[in-house]
């Protein structure tokens, strides 16, 4: 027992003067800089959270004194009128909202199972994935010009379904990569057990993919939607504007975005109020939008 | 009807397997992958009731056969099998034949625990749900989960996710959701190799009780583990000798005699040891 101590103890005695030291040295070289390099990522954190709370902020205080039931409810003031709101752009939102959402996400979610699961190396899902991409950065303008020929020329009107139509090709190649990079991430051995359940190729998607993936393919579409409801370049050439309440799909459409566009370049302090509160409105249902969402979507498991 | 069929086709198999008791039997001849030939001619029959292992060195073809048992390949795009599969004396090979009925009757536990993403109770209830039981479907996840030794652990947390409990659990929980829907042939891919020594005794009893009442077929690294549990042992080895690598079955018998005096002198050398 004393022995194989002894010579440990010794063997340390012989090699200790050799040992480097293993003290802090804080105001060493290399020290100094991961310090200032950990330093540099705090501030840089911080400033990158600058615009969203300033933006927030002003929202707030800008819209926040604005904001109350007549103008979430009121139609828009005419020049010289006092009060007034923006119910109709509310519902407008919504609607549009609402119909390129109903038309983006069965196609998105569809061609997504396509993309991941199904043929994810043939030409055509190389080249569907390819555009899709390409789509992401497309001037969402151009989605405005390309429904205004296709659907406001030949229905000789601005419409709600057309102001739906351009946010849905917005909206589209969101979704679909969003949900494919989600379903693809779900791990092959849980398909296999699918698969050696006795699950057909139809049931291992419904029951297992589409359900594993669900928290990150209603990531995307929410992406998709808080991006649609704050467009307004796409709207201009297809739903336009209308200082009246939606009572058809096939008629110019308010919007809050246009709205806020229309009032926020108004020489009349009543109209700049209510594009302040307009624009509170919107990030308030985005936000809201979202938390529903994550709720729904949460990874239960 | 179904008996007359198995007892012709196990007319013609190895001498020391008891003919109709068998329950499925391989005759492959060629596996591919794309071009490279996996594994060649070997004919596997399997017994009611009794556990059959597969061993043999790496790249031997003993999963691609395994699998090719409940046509789990024909996941591999590049997959071709030639030869048959006979199980109750039908070819699940047979074009005529559905692959996703097949797997419900032969059941699969992989390498890794694969539970999905759902509660516990969920993940047994699965394969249930699956085949439209809707009848007592408490009484029998209880009683799944009972036969995969985990309903003690498991009883006070059934909605708890399945991916929240330890390696062991798992595969005992993928084992149990296997034999929710009574199966008649339970697969297992070296169910044990992601797991401790303890859980890997668990399974190992677990196996034992089963086959009571299930076929098994495993395939193992692990030459104790066959010798503990298999009744018969399959040994299958890589053949270079044409240039590439092919699997084929070099010798099957029951386990002692495959372990204490085996035949072929391949077997000998990898029984002790020599190689792997």
């Amino acid at each position: 027992m004393s022995e194989p101590n002894l010579m440990a103890e010794s063997m340390i005695q012989a090699t200790a003067p050799r040992l480097p030291s293993l003290r802090r040295t804080p105001f060493e070289g290399r020290a100094l800089k991961s310090g200032f390099l950990t330093g540099l990522t705090w501030v840089m954190a911080v400033l990158a959270s600058i615009p969203l709370f300033s933006v927030i902020y002003m929202l707030l205080v800008e819209g926040g004194s604005r904001l109350d039931w007549e103008a979430i409810t009121a139609l828009p003031p005419s020049a010289f009128e006092m009060g007034g709101g923006f119910g109709n752009a509310i519902i407008g939102t919504l609607v549009m909202v609402g119909i390129a959402t109903l038309i983006s996400v069965p196609i998105g979610l569809f061609a997504a199972i396509y993309l991941a699961i199904l043929d994810p190396d043939s030409k055509l899902a190389h080249t569907a994935r390819f555009l899709a991409k390409v789509l992401t950065g497309f001037p969402s303008i151009l989605a405005g010009v390309f429904v205004y020929a296709a659907m406001v020329v030949t229905m000789k009107t601005y419409s709600a379904l057309a102001g739906g139509v351009a946010l849905a090709v917005l909206m589209l190649p969101t979704v679909v990569l969003a949900a494919e990079q989600a379903m693809t991430t779900v791990p092959k051995k849980m398909k296999d057990a699918a698969f050696g359940m006795g699950c057909t190729r139809a049931q291992v998607i419904w029951k297992v993919v589409l359900p594993t993936g669900m928290p990150g393919i209603l990531t995307g579409v929410m992406l998709a939607v808080a991006g649609a409801a704050g467009e307004s370049a796409p709207l201009l050439f297809t739903a336009l504007f209308s200082n009246y309440f939606l009572s058809s799909l096939t008629e110019p459409t308010a919007s809050l975005s246009i709205l806020i566009f229309n009032f926020s370049g108004m020489p009349y302090d009543n109209q700049i109020e209510l594009a302040w509160a307009a624009s509170l409105v919107l990030v308030l249902i985005v936000l809201v939008l979202n938390i529903t969402a994550r709720f729904i979507g949460r990874q239960k498991f | 009807m179904m008996n007359a069929i198995a007892e012709t086709a196990a007319v013609e198999s190895a001498p020391a397997i008891t003919p109709g008791n068998v329950v499925m039997n391989c005759e492959l001849q060629k596996i591919f992958y794309g071009d490279f030939l996996a594994v060649r001619n070997s004919h596997v029959p399997i017994e009611k009731n009794k556990i059959i292992g597969f061993i043999g060195p790496s790249g031997c073809g003993k999963s691609t056969v395994l699998r090719s048992l409940n046509r789990m390949n024909d996941l591999i795009p590049v997959f071709r099998f030639e030869g048959k599969v006979t199980y109750h004396g039908q070819d699940i090979y047979d074009k005529k034949v559905d692959p996703v009925v097949v797997r419900r009757y032969i059941g699969m536990v992989f390498q890794q625990p694969n539970p999905f993403s759902m509660s516990i109770y969920d993940n047994v209830a699965f394969g249930l749900r699956l085949n439209r039981f809707k009848d007592n479907m408490d009484e029998r996840v209880e009683k799944a989960l009972r036969g995969a030794a985990l309903w003690n652990e498991v009883k006070d947390k059934l909605k708890n996710s399945g991916l929240s409990l330890s390696g062991g659990q798992q595969q005992r929980l993928c084992i149990a959701r296997a034999i929710a829907t009574e199966p008649d042939v339970l697969l297992m891919d070296e169910p044990c190799s992601a797991l401790d020594p303890i859980a890997t005794r668990k399974v190992e009893e677990l196996m034992l009780e089963l086959k009571e009442n299930y076929t098994i077929a495993i395939v193992t690294h692990n030459m104790q583990q066959a010798m503990r549990v298999a009744d018969t042992t399959a040994f299958f080895a890589v053949d270079i000798s044409q240039g590439s690598r092919t699997g084929y079955l070099v010798e099957m018998g029951p386990t002692q005699q495959i372990f204490e005096n085996p035949q072929q002198q391949l077997t000998r050398e990898y029984v002790r040891g020599e190689f792997s």
